[in-house]
């Protein structure tokens, strides 16, 4: 293909995406482009052009360790929804621009941990850009067909121009508001866009290699293996190789946090927490899908292609191996987007560092604190710009010198390793409050010169001096310091080799000054605001201030960098909200460190600070007044505490009392039932005797007298009913109050059922009821009250003659010894008690109720009182359900003796 | 024209009273001893006057006046409920139910011949 065309193409690509960032950052509100998805794909910015081409360049010659830079996000994710949510929350109180702002505000605001942070990240990723250029070149050269030179004036190089256009996108969406808290919408929905394009054309061209050159998957797998030695490109090689690629997981797995561009879409670019839920599952799947070719790929490239061929770029030699220049340009074009994702995201995250955390604090803010506030927001914003162009003209610099000959993956691998040096003083010190700035300094510094010794010296000396001397002799010729082998460690890979000394004593020195250096009050306050971060603690009254200041200065001061309106919008919003008045003259902490935040996105953490002190006159916090501060807010936490306990024992008694309440009401019910019933039973023989009395006075003389005697009867028995019912009412109640003391004596039960039988025996023979009695021969002698137990027995039996029939009717009383009992039963062979009824019928006035028959004469107490009685012995009286050929009660009473002393 | 009256009650020894007094005062007795048995009785017998006691097993006074008062046949009867219950919530109760007078027991024979008599001429 012509170099023009390619040249064509790559300019309308890019306009598509201008156009693309455009048209977000007009719809910059809407829900196209503030979702989930959107925010997902951003996070795949991850995937630059190293993992484009590298991994397949990885997997043809050293086998799936290519998949460590995937597992360790993968890993991370679970992980996500705890810690990003944490840093996401405060780095939005905070406005938070930049990791190197997050950084040196969890450490007291430090000016020189923010600039060291931003160093640190410059010297990471620049050449990490310029390994992104040295894609573009190189896949350029390889589709076009047509070499760079390089040797002449990069304003010949279309590279450079590429370059250049790239840092123009950057510049132009990401410079847009001096507020580097502010979101740009455009550059995100861009990013999206591109995600979703390089993976679809990875898949593309995964699907033509392994299906369309290959007879699929199977077949790759048989040609490869009967070809070359397998094994070791899909294996780990023992525990050393284990060892080198847990560190290597162990790797990505802080990159993905830690990354500029990384925190710059997870953190910065974030519109809502609840759009992590979504991603949490969302990137692996993305991360997993990228990977699915790459081993075929990198197979089908070994099997086709010459040896001679820089395995890197298999995708993109392969189609063109087959002469299909359209699939090789969309593979170009996917490349390409990898790249500008990351490269415009990474610009951008390291121009505001080197703007907020760099450049303002350490040079500008005697200017700026001088100058008119329009004039200060473009200078901010040309410090961005000049940033963006430099770091990409430095990156090509940097690439022209030196990249040539270095391998995606290698600098990549170096890249991650400088960034990692952040790891101990970003993750420690969330969790742990004790980190102190001293010790992220030493920390970073330490593993930083750790790493340039073992990784970035012997490399340079090797790859571009040719002097391997150093690496096989080691320091002044020292074997212990040989940089690859650093104290006889000689099993790793130099990459994970300088991972694992520089992290070692990194995170070493970090935990020794910590426990062993204080920090000053400023460091204490931040920290305990990053570490105890909740939903509402982290306001500005959480801030532990000191000192005098004038609203007056503070406002002077905002409107230098918000311009007035801004300034005023911002303070009447803060009086609002904290109800002070509009003529407040002095500020008060909450204030200062409002402007602080207020500042921070614009002029990063550390100038911010530095220019708010310079109009406060602020006094150290003593030990001692920190000590009471805490004091006074653990004060309140116990009151809360206890204030909570309190209430809740409260609602505790309230519960109690509403139960006992119910409970009372519902024995008020229960009793009102009763003298409602009993009323009714005693109005009813009443009823009956006034009736009766009645007739029989008024009809003296005309009554015949048969009838008479009727009436006489029926006032006679009504009356006997009315004189039992009394009895059995105060015998119950005498029973149900507990005032009824049993006379409990040894007793033989044989005898007493004998007694309950001839009582009632003459009413039995009269009716030509049979009694039939089972006992054995032995007595069983029992401890109960005898005449209370014969009442029991006899309102059984009269029970049984009442509801048997005349001449059929047969009673049965049997007595068994049981091991733990003895049991009682009286059966009959009437109709039986109804369904229904037996759950009811040993309540009160149950049966006067529901019975549908001419009623036998019965008070409707009789088996409450029995019930009470046989409980009042520890016995339990129950209907035997089994028996079904009339009625049967089981009478069970302890066998307890009565003791003799 | 010799009145008919129904009573409807569950206690034989009162309603032997009643009997022999209304059939002295010339009335045409009835006696059911549930709802359901007057019911049944009014599907062939349409009496001037219904005794009815509320407190019955199966078909209670209530719900027998609901169907005694829903029934166009037997809706203009005139029904008098005879009870114990003598709470003055259950004497508006039956009242709301429409029943034509509330009487409670014990009661004297004399004042309820007077009472019904009232009501029926």
């Amino acid at each position: 293909m012509s170099n023009y065309i390619l040249i064509f193409i790559i300019v309308v690509y890019l306009a598509f995406l201008f156009g693309v960032a455009f048209w977000a950052e007009k719809k910059a509100k809407s829900a196209w482009v503030n979702n989930a998805y959107v925010y997902t794909l951003s996070l795949a910015v991850y995937c630059s052009a190293w993992t484009y081409y590298g991994s397949v360049g990885i997997a043809a010659t050293s086998g799936i360790s290519f998949l460590t830079t995937y597992l360790g996000p993968v890993i991370a994710f679970p992980l996500w929804i705890v810690v990003l949510k944490k840093i996401i929350r405060i780095s939005k109180q905070q406005k938070v621009s930049s990791i190197a702002d997050f950084i040196s505000l969890r450490y007291g605001n430090n000016r020189f941990l923010g600039a060291l942070v931003t160093i640190i990240c410059v010297l990471a990723i620049v050449p990490y850009i310029s390994l992104q250029l040295k894609a573009i070149s190189e896949t350029f050269s390889i589709i076009s067909k047509d070499t760079i030179p390089s040797s002449t004036s990069i304003f010949q190089d279309t590279l450079f121009y590429v370059a250049l256009l790239l840092a123009i996108f950057a510049a132009f969406f990401g410079t847009r508001a001096t507020d580097a808290t502010r979101r740009r919408r455009g550059i995100v929905f861009s990013v999206a866009v591109e995600s979703i394009l390089k993976l679809v054309f990875f898949l593309i061209i995964g699907v033509y290699v392994t299906y369309y050159l290959f007879d699929g998957t199977t077949d790759i797998y048989d040609k490869i293996s009967s070809l070359e030695n397998l094994e070791s490109l899909t294996t780990l090689d023992g525990l050393e190789a284990g060892i080198n690629w847990y560190f290597m997981i162990a790797l990505s797995f802080f990159a993905i946090f830690l990354l500029p561009r990384q925190f710059q879409v997870a953190v910065i670019e974030n519109t809502s927490e609840k759009h992590l839920k979504k991603a949490i599952w969302l990137f692996p799947l993305y991360l997993l899908l990228f990977n699915v070719f790459v081993i075929f790929v990198a197979w089908g490239g070994r099997l086709s292609l010459h040896k001679s061929l820089n395995p890197d770029y298999y995708t993109l030699l392969l189609p063109l191996h087959h002469d299909n220049i359209f699939l090789a340009t969309l593979v170009f074009l996917g490349g390409f987007s990898a790249v500008i994702s990351m490269v415009v995201v990474s610009t951008l995250a390291l121009s505001v560092m080197l703007s907020n955390n760099l450049i303002i604090p350490y040079g500008f803010l005697d200017k700026f604190s001088r100058s008119h506030p329009e004039r200060n927001a473009n200078y901010i914003k040309n410090i961005r710009r000049i940033a963006i162009f430099s770091l990409i003209v430095g990156a090509y610099l940097f690439y022209i010198n030196f990249n040539v000959q270095l391998s995606l993956f290698s600098i990549g691998q170096i890249s991650f390793v400088i960034i990692a040096q952040l790891a101990p003083a970003f993750f420690i010190g969330l969790f742990w409050n004790r980190g102190s700035a001293i010790a992220a300094k030493s920390g970073i510094i330490t593993g930083t010169l750790i790493t340039m010794y073992t990784l970035i010296l012997p490399f340079v000396l090797d790859i571009i001096l040719g002097n391997t001397d150093f690496i096989t002799n080691g320091a002044f010729g020292i074997e212990l310091l040989r940089p690859y082998q650093l104290f006889g460690i000689d099993f790793m890979t130099p990459v994970t080799h300088a991972f694992f000394w520089s992290m070692f004593f990194n995170t070493i020195i970090y935990l020794f000054m910590s426990v062993s250096s204080k920090g000053n009050y400023r460091e204490r306050n931040y920290a305990e605001m990053f570490v105890n971060n909740s939903y509402d603690s982290l306001q500005e009254s959480a801030y532990v201030w000191k000192g005098e200041a004038y609203v007056s200065d503070i406002k002077n001061l905002l409107i230098k960098f918000l311009g007035i309106q801004r300034t005023e919008r911002a303070l009447n919003l803060f009086y609002t909200k904290h109800d002070l008045p509009m003529n407040t003259k002095k500020a008060d902490s909450r204030l200062i460190n409002f402007s602080e935040k207020l500042l921070t996105g614009s002029i990063g953490g550390a100038s911010s600070r530095i220019l708010i002190a310079s109009v406060v006159k602020e006094q150290p916090v003593t030990l001692i007044e920190v000590l009471k501060i805490l004091e006074e807010s653990k004060k309140t936490i116990s009151t809360n505490k206890f204030l909570r306990q309190r209430s809740e024992e409260l609602v505790k008694l309230t519960d109690d009392l509403k139960k006992a309440n119910e409970e009372l009401k519902q024995q008020d019910k229960v009793k009102d039932e009763f003298l409602d019933t009993v009323a009714h039973e005693l109005k009813t023989p009443i009823t009956s005797i006034r009736a009766a009395s009645e007739v029989l006075l008024d009809n003296d003389h005309d009554i015949s007298n048969e009838l008479r005697i009727q009436f006489l009867d029926t006032i006679l028995k009504d009356s006997e009913r009315l004189s039992t019912l009394i009895h059995n009412i105060l015998d119950l109640e005498k029973l149900g109050s507990g005032r009824e003391v049993f006379d409990k004596k040894n007793n033989n039960v044989i005898e007493t059922v004998e007694k309950s039988i001839s009582g009632i025996y003459t009413i039995a023979q009269q009716k030509c009821i049979s009694i039939l009695s089972t006992k054995p021969s032995d007595r069983i002698v029992a401890l109960y009250d005898e005449d209370r137990i014969l009442q029991v027995l006899t309102n059984l039996l009269s029970n049984g003659i009442k509801f048997v029939e005349k001449n059929k009717g047969i009673i049965e009383v049997a007595v068994s010894n049981e091991k733990d009992f003895i049991r009682i039963s009286v059966q009959d062979n009437g109709k039986g008690i109804p369904e229904n009824d037996k759950k009811h019928i040993f309540e009160k006035f149950y049966q006067s109720h529901n019975q549908n028959i001419k009623k036998p004469i019965g008070s409707g107490l009789g088996l409450a009182i029995c019930k009470k009685i046989i409980e009042g012995h520890n016995g339990i009286i129950r209907i035997d359900d089994s028996y079904d050929k009339g009625a049967r009660f089981i009478i069970d009473l302890p066998n307890s003796l009565e003791t003799v002393e | 024209m010799q009145k008919k009256i129904l009573i409807v009650d569950d206690e034989p020894n009162i309603v032997m009273s009643l009997e022999y007094s209304f059939k002295k005062q010339d009335f045409e007795v009835y006696i059911a001893r549930d709802g359901s048995e007057a019911i049944h009785i009014l599907e062939t017998h349409i009496p001037n006057v219904i005794l009815l006691d509320i407190m019955m097993p199966n078909v209670d006074g209530y719900k027998t006046l609901k169907h005694i008062r829903a029934n166009p046949k037997t809706k203009d009867i005139k029904v008098v409920f005879l009870t114990a219950k003598n709470k003055s919530s259950d004497i508006e109760k039956g009242l709301e139910m429409g029943v034509d007078k509330y009487l409670t027991k014990p009661f004297s024979i004399k004042k309820i011949i007077a009472e019904i008599r009232t009501l029926i001429e």
